[in-house]
């Protein structure tokens, strides 16, 4: 079929099928960044149009209203021990979970994939409607808040503990186990040593993921600072929501920065 | 009895470390438990258990009947995200490459460049919601923005630890080859950090899908604004059907995406 | 004692470990097992404790047939059996002497090995297993800031904190570089020697067999293809059990270094 006189030369430096698909891909993503553009108002005009209410919303928030900050600190301890709470009590529960998570140390299959199914429904669930359920269960206050904070953690703990399981080093458990052993005594003298430092680092993240959404949580009743932004945005009362944000946010960095050197000098 | 072994070499300063932390966690816990306040005669009382016999009912007999109009909030909720993600997945861009200390050589720039990274990751993108709500009105539009702002912080951090950890010797040949900065960026750089770059970005839409369900609570769009309103209605039927929508949807992206991440790497 | 009687092991996956081995081995032997990669060296060490379990035929211990032991009987079994491992199998973050008394695991109850509460003659054994190897002075080390052939020191106090009847080595040399690798067989014969405890080691340097062993097993595919004492052997029995010719790779070599 080829001439054998025409010599080969590469059309492009790419294969063809290769440039198809880039293609393909880049028109579905701006075609879905257009729908979804337009139909959220926010196609990049949006930026120029809208860009003059900055001004009046400096107006409206600033100055803040320092003299508010005396009624934030009640609630925003009350945020930080909702968040301590459930982040202890969450990282309790995780780790037999964890345990059942892990293809290494449960396999048994089908106990194996009913565990894994679970936890990922759980997952998609966000904490605001976990927060609306047990508000309407519990009523309003912290318990609730605290419940809702401990299922959102338990989604994200066991991920992280169950891979971490699954990452270790089967071959001390192997040695116990050839010294006469026990189950427990191989989970505690192999597993738990490996895994522990790494435990205590995610219970701390976890801590920083539920401050954050304890400010949520609160604007439902279940508790905390966020409920206190719930009141002061219904009276129109900006400067007050801004001494609110600024607090929230000096307080979350300084948490991050504490946990995250805690975390560093674990692992 | 004591084994007649050598001592633990004794570090005073460790000791007192571990001291310190121990008295310090206590001290917390204390903290905690005692200025908690729960209302324990209120939380097992009658009327929990009414409630639960009310709710749990209603819950688990989800609305099918308001499908439709929950599923095109949700739909309004994932353009949120889409949006928002990819707005963020291109603003981090040059903001990683001021992080990364191989590629932009000033301690200074670097430092500044993390720390605006930093400071916006430390917003809860609810806090950002309500800013933007007041700027631009309660519409998506608002959400929109929360979401981008929020994600470019950590798309920000974790684009420049890739560009830290490329590989240089590329780059040093292709520069002593004669390409000039430019021909590098996109010869020697992007090939290597591009795959990662978009993993991420994804993986950041996951992410923003959940959050912008959230943010409808302040009025930034999205079938959040429904969960406000069935709550305050009591409307539990709904709420059931509203997380059902959002369990639905969010696995299919979640596979949808994990699919892709796996073929990316 | 240990003895083989037509026993044979096949994998889940259909593969033959072991094909009819009848082996006598004797209290208080040094038998290297040697054989290229896949021959079923390691199958026929681990059937020895059971961390692989033989489908066919018989294994006796001093006297009786472990393949039917379960749960107690089983960590019994172990309890005085050691093992020793080519990647040392320690915990790194733990330290030494916790690796080491963990050789005590058999013989303490749950509760107290949770809770570290060792007799203190159980902690004294220790140490007095990791002065016999040298190296108590890194008694509270971490076990991941040492070396190779520290670790696999450390490996044999653990195993000699079991006092087991029967030591078995899996490639203990494998990781390990030459000089190094001659002290740890050194160790290990000199401990078979002192306390008369059978050892059975897998090798694949022909010259370090030939050095340490009293008794050398040849396998090949699964089975016994030699089986005879270690002055016997010279490098055409070797080439025999291997079915080719002696390499470069299959000698270890460095025994110099270590006497200089
Ligand atoms: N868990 C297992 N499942 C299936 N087949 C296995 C398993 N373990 C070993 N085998 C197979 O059994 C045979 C013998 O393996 P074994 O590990 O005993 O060899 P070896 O002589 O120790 O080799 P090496 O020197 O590489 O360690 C090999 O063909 C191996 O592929
Ligand atoms: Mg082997």
């Amino acid at each position: 079929m080829s001439n054998p006189n025409e010599k080969y030369v590469p059309k492009s430096l790419y294969p063809t099928k290769t440039k198809l698909t880039i293609t393909l891909a880049l028109v579905g993503i701006i075609g879905f960044y257009l729908i979804s553009s337009i139909q959220t108002e926010s196609f990049i005009v949006n930026f120029f149009l809208k860009i003059g209410n900055v001004t009046e919303l400096v107006g409206r928030f600033f100055p803040p209203d320092w003299s508010y900050a005396q009624q934030v600190w009640s609630k925003l301890f009350e945020t930080i021990h909702m968040a301590i709470i459930s982040s202890t009590i969450a990282t309790l529960i995780s780790i037999p979970f964890c345990l059942l998570t892990a293809r290494n140390i449960t396999t048994n299959k089908y106990l194996y994939n009913t565990m894994r199914f679970i936890l990922n429904i759980i997952r998609t669930v966000p904490d605001i409607v976990l927060a609306v359920v047990f508000v309407g269960l519990f009523g309003i206050g912290v318990f609730s808040g605290i419940i809702a904070l401990i299922i959102f953690a338990i989604g994200i703990l066991v991920k992280l503990m169950s891979e971490t399981i699954e990452s270790i080093d089967m071959n001390p458990s192997e040695a116990i186990k050839a010294s006469g052993g026990n189950t427990l005594q191989i989970i505690w003298y192999a597993v738990v040593p490996q895994v522990l430092p790494q435990f205590i680092s995610f219970g701390l993240y976890v801590f920083e993921v539920n401050i954050r959404a304890s400010v949520v949580l609160g604007l439902v009743g279940a508790g905390g600072v966020g409920q206190l932004i719930n009141t002061q945005i219904n009276f129109l009362n900006y400067p007050a929501v801004m001494t609110i944000v600024i607090i929230i946010f000096v307080v979350v960095v300084i948490i991050d920065y504490i946990s995250s050197k805690l975390r560093e000098g674990l692992v | 009895m004591k084994a007649n072994i050598p001592a633990k070499p004794k570090n005073n300063l460790k000791l007192v470390k571990r001291l310190i932390s121990v008295i310090a966690i206590i001290a917390i816990y204390v903290w905690t438990f005692a200025s908690v306040n729960i209302e324990w005669s209120k939380i097992f009382s009658m009327r929990t258990i009414e409630n639960f016999d009310r709710i749990i009912p209603r819950f688990f007999d989800p609305a099918f009947q308001e499908t439709g109009s929950i599923m095109l909030k949700m739909i309004e909720t994932v353009f949120i995200a889409y949006t928002g993600s990819l707005a963020a997945a291109i603003i981090a861009i040059p903001l990683a490459f001021l992080c990364a200390s191989n590629i932009v050589k000033s301690r200074i720039v670097n430092q500044i460049g993390m720390w605006i990274l930093g400071a916006v990751r430390a917003f809860p993108e609810v806090l950002l919601a309500i800013i933007f709500v007041a700027a631009v009105g309660p519409n998506p539009f608002a959400g929109v923005l929360a979401i981008s702002v929020g994600s470019t912080g950590m798309l920000g951090k974790l684009y420049s630890e890739v560009i830290e950890s490329i590989d240089m010797k590329i780059i040093e040949s292709l520069e002593s080859s004669g390409a000039n900065k430019l021909q590098i960026l996109f010869y020697g750089i992007f090939p290597q950090v591009l795959p990662e770059f978009l993993s991420y970005a994804i993986y950041r839409f996951e992410i923003d899908v959940r959050a912008s369900s959230v943010l409808g609570v302040v009025g930034a769009g999205g079938i959040g604004t429904l969960i406000t309103f069935a709550y305050l209605n009591r409307n539990w039927e709904e709420v059931g059907m509203i997380l059902l929508v959002i369990i639905v949807v969010v696995t299919i992206i979640d596979q949808i995406s994990s699919f892709i991440r796996k073929r990316l790497v | 004692m240990i003895e083989f009687k037509n026993l044979s092991l096949t994998y889940p996956n259909g593969t033959q470990g072991l094909k009819n081995i009848n082996i006598k081995i004797n209290k208080g032997e040094f038998v290297v097992i040697v054989g290229l990669s896949g021959a079923g060296k390691s199958t026929f060490i681990r059937s020895i404790n059971r961390l692989v379990t033989p489908t066919a035929g018989e294994l006796h211990v001093e006297g009786e047939d472990i393949l039917q032991y379960k749960g107690r009987d089983l960590r019994e079994l172990r309890k005085k059996i050691g093992m020793i491992f080519q990647s040392y199998n320690l915990v790194h973050r733990s330290t030494v002497l916790k690796n080491v008394i963990a050789g005590r695991l058999g013989y303490t109850s749950t509760l107290r090995s949770i809770f570290n509460m060792y007799p203190t003659e159980d902690i004294e054994l220790a140490y007095e297993n990791l002065k016999r190897v040298n190296i108590e002075n890194k008694l509270y080390s971490r076990a991941d800031e040492l070396s190779g052939g520290q670790q696999q020191r450390v490996s044999i106090a653990r195993v000699l904190t079991q006092q087991p009847n029967v030591i078995l080595a899996d490639e203990p040399v494998a990781s390990l570089d030459p000089p190094t690798s001659h002290q740890v067989m050194t160790y290990l014969k000199q401990i078979n020697r002192e306390d008369n405890i059978t050892t059975i080691v897998n090798l694949h340097f022909i010259d370090m067999a030939m050095e340490y062993a009293d008794r050398i097993i040849g396998m090949r595919d699964g089975e016994v293809v030699y089986d005879g004492p270690a002055s016997k052997v010279n490098e055409g029995t070797f080439e025999e059990i291997y079915g080719r010719s002696i390499r470069e790779e299959d000698m270890r070599g460095g025994k110099e270094d270590v006497e200089s």
